[in-house]
């Protein structure tokens, strides 16, 4: 029979300790990537969004899921499927999430979409007095930026 | 209204849509692979640290989407991902000619004599097609291909941004910055036709609406590139012209042989192994 609501609060709460490889603080419930969880014991499927497309955590992730959902009590095969529809975008994340990068260093990304260059908060001090260094950074996803109050240099998540 | 395909499956019931949907594929993966791998030849190459990190995460995005039209013609049966970008001939590939010129004479590893105004004027070129090419592609018959293209376009507004960005800066500083890029365009300009070859099957790819007008892509092309050269300063070069042959016939030169060597040396060694 389709999993209840017992057995898909449990696949949450397992899917609540899996993140980001690169950010792991951040959950990947949090990343806003869990867009369904469905199936018939001992069968679950995860339905992920990838952030993206290139990026090289999405294989690790999906090992990750598949290794805490099986933790859950009559589930014997977790399928993972990435889903091409709909696109990840930035505003996603959640307000959790957002304030989990943060501790980790990392500033969430602003409400719009791309844009040539925009401004964020320092995620240290909260000083807005920051800028942009280079538009790429050390993964496909962010952007090096400098607090001009603190001193301290900064990751960004570029929004998409 | 040409007749729309959800999935892998429907598409399949169709043998003439298929193949032409195949051969599109080939030519957005092919592209997308050969002009990412001569951008991480450049790495350590490139005048500055800053653009180091800038380029290499240009080119591994890039590489991100090669595979994600690979996995698309893994769905129609065509096999990994990593056996038809390692594996394959020169002959069976449909990159565009421009998007396998090397960057310059040598090799990264010994004598590199690349040229940065080339980089410059390829790549943004490359990314204005491909932009809106993109944008074409958002409304293909083919629903998988259609809702690529949506995600693609979202990460690679920075990749066209980066490229402006350096003309924007370079154009109008000096006399051999000037003269560099006004060469680097005449040199982009022996390949630009070949972008716009949809291969013999361009008839169906039009016809099946895989992607949306080459002509339209090609207007829109032209007025964009030509109002940033002419606006930068730069020589507008004129009508382009078709090369000797455009890759998109398997037809291609020495340079994608040796890349292509480059590119799967590893992979062969052992493809059954894990990574």
């Amino acid at each position: 029979m389709e999993i209840d609501s017992n057995i898909r609060q449990q696949v949450m709460d397992r899917l609540q300790l899996v993140t980001d490889p690169e950010m792991n603080t951040v959950s990947i419930i949090e990343m806003g990537m869990v867009e369904n969880v469905r199936g018939q014991l001992p069968k679950v499927t995860i339905e992920l969004i990838p952030t993206y497309v290139g990026c090289p955590a999405l294989d690790m992730i999906k090992r990750d899921v598949i290794e805490s959902v099986r933790q859950v009590d009559g589930v014997e095969e977790v399928e993972v499927v990435f889903l091409k529809h709909p696109a990840w975008t930035s505003d996603r994340i959640s307000p959790e999430g957002r304030e989990k990068m943060k501790e980790f260093g990392i500033a969430p990304p602003p409400a719009a979409g791309p844009g040539g260059t925009w401004t964020v908060e320092c995620p240290y001090c909260g000083s807005p007095k920051t800028v942009m260094q280079n538009l790429f950074g050390p993964t496909s996803c962010r952007s090096i930026f400098y607090c001009s109050s603190c001193k301290n240099p900064f990751e960004a998540i570029k929004p998409v | 209204m040409s007749k729309q395909y959800a999935n892998a499956q429907e598409a399949l019931q169709d043998a003439s849509y298929t193949s032409a949907l195949k051969e599109l594929l080939y030519q957005l993966a092919d592209d997308d692979l050969l002009i990412s791998h001569r951008a991480s030849e450049w790495l350590g190459l490139v005048p500055h640290i800053e653009e180091d990190v800038a380029f290499s995460s240009i080119a591994q995005n890039t590489l991100g989407h090669a595979a994600m039209f690979y996995q698309l013609l893994e769905e129609l049966g065509e096999g990994t991902p990593d056996d038809l970008a390692h594996l394959r001939e020169a002959d069976k590939f449909r990159n565009s000619i421009l998007a396998e010129k090397p960057n310059g004479t040598g090799h990264y590893t010994e004598d590199p004599d690349y040229d940065w105004g080339y980089a410059i004027i390829r790549n943004y070129v490359y990314e204005v097609f491909k932009r809106l090419r993109l944008e074409a592609l958002t409304t293909s018959s083919y629903t998988p291909l259609a809702d690529v293209a949506a995600k693609v376009l979202r990460e690679q507004f920075y990749h066209l941004y980066h490229w402006e960005t350096w003309i924007d800066q370079l154009a109008g500083t000096t006399a051999e910055a000037e003269s560099r890029l006004n060469n680097a365009i005449q040199k982009t300009w022996q390949d630009v036709a070949s972008l716009f070859d949809l291969g013999p099957a361009g008839e169906d790819i039009q016809k099946f609406g895989l992607i949306g007008s080459m002509e339209d892509i090609k207007n829109k092309f032209v007025a964009k590139v030509r109002a940033k050269f002419e606006g930068a300063g730069l020589k507008w070069p004129g009508d382009m012209k078709a090369g000797e042959f455009s890759g998109r016939e398997c037809k291609h030169t020495e340079d994608l042989r040796s890349a292509l060597e480059e590119i799967g040396e590893v992979y062969r060694l052992d493809p059954a192994a894990n990574w």
